[in-house]
């Protein structure tokens, strides 16, 4: 399961969450956005950025942080 | 509920451009509704003429398409007779000052409880890019081919003068920012202005030559600044951001019902 699902149908390409993302992890593929999950950290800014409503990110699938000072 | 149960899906996709600065604002107000989880039953968008007022027909709320400019006046006789409601009026920046000017000052000297968002995008979109009210002089557009003299209007200063109790602004690219002013705005007893600078990227941004919508989105990062902020202060000429005013003032339908109350006595 993706945490970041595009609606191709509404999608029209803009380019808005391309740019925007703070990851690069969000490429325009035949004029449709994609995304990259390896890069993604599941921020959810594209949710926000996209006017075509078109992202849906699911915030259940962030990674969670490591733990530190864990031998 | 997830933001897309507060939609009519079967009208998507929507016939903003690629890239409107709308889509952004209604996705943000979907994302303020969905966090401060009201009731669609207790929501109503009432909107004029443009293709900001094409808002309402997506929303799955309460809706009205009312007359151009006209938003405002609709939006007052709704919230006089249901004033339990929570009325949202989007207006572009033409609806808002030009054909409704007068609306506009009114119900900000009233202090109706209605949450008007300005979506200002410096440019009459849907009728082919005229020059508005706001687009201020230096400015191309088909009616002003060697540049407008004309100069702008500032909403914010607008609405302060004519008395609303709520005054924010905000830009396309400060998503979070526009869901949280929305917040504070719905929340709000009395008039809410909050002006939302958006890109059109098909006749502002192409006449005006700045680009495509990333271009314009990135031109209000650079030009804008918070309220109070070290960056405002070292650069006066930047766009302010933020709640200008935030004050608690008698409420219209509050008074009403109060009058009411009284002569029946």
């Amino acid at each position: 399961m993706e945490a970041v699902t595009i609606n191709r149908r509404w999608c029209k390409g803009c380019g808005i969450c391309v740019a925007f993302c703070p990851k690069q992890a969000l490429v325009l593929e035949q004029e449709k956005a994609e995304c990259r999950p390896e890069k993604c950290i599941v921020c959810g800014m594209c949710e926000l950025y996209c006017p075509d409503l078109a992202i849906v990110v699911d915030k259940s699938l962030k990674p969670k942080k490591a733990v530190k000072g864990v031998a | 509920m997830a933001v897309k149960d507060y939609i009519r899906d079967r009208f998507f996709p929507h016939i903003w451009c690629p890239g409107c600065g709308h889509g952004i604002v209604l996705n943000a107000l979907l994302h303020a509704v969905d966090e401060l989880a009201l009731d669609r039953s207790s929501l109503c968008m009432v909107s004029g003429i443009g293709c900001s007022a094409r808002i309402s027909g997506y929303v799955g709320f309460h809706s009205m398409h009312t007359m151009h400019g006209r938003a405002l006046a609709c939006a007052t006789g709704l919230k006089m007779a249901r004033p339990s409601l929570n009325v949202f009026v989007p207006m572009g920046d033409g609806d808002a000052t030009a054909i409704g000017g007068n609306h506009f000052i009114h119900a900000c000297r009233r202090n109706i409880d209605i949450t008007a968002i300005v979506l200002n995008n410096q440019i009459y979109g849907m009728t082919g890019g005229q020059y508005s009210p706001l687009s201020g002089p230096g400015i191309l557009a088909t009616t002003a081919p060697y540049r407008s003299i004309d100069a702008a209007f500032d909403i914010v200063n607008l609405a302060m003068g004519a008395g609303a109790t709520f005054v924010a602004r905000t830009t396309s690219f400060h998503v979070k920012e526009i869901a949280d002013l929305l917040k504070k705005a719905v929340l709000h007893k009395g008039i809410s202005v909050v002006e939302v600078m958006v890109q059109c990227p098909t006749y502002f941004g192409r006449k005006n030559k700045i680009g495509g919508p990333v271009e314009i989105m990135e031109y209000f990062r650079e030009h804008t600044a918070p309220l109070g902020s070290k960056k405002l202060e070292e650069n006066p000429e930047l766009i302010p951001r933020g709640i200008f005013r935030e004050e608690t003032r008698p409420e219209y339908c509050e008074e009403y019902a109060a009058i009411v109350t009284r002569v029946r006595e």
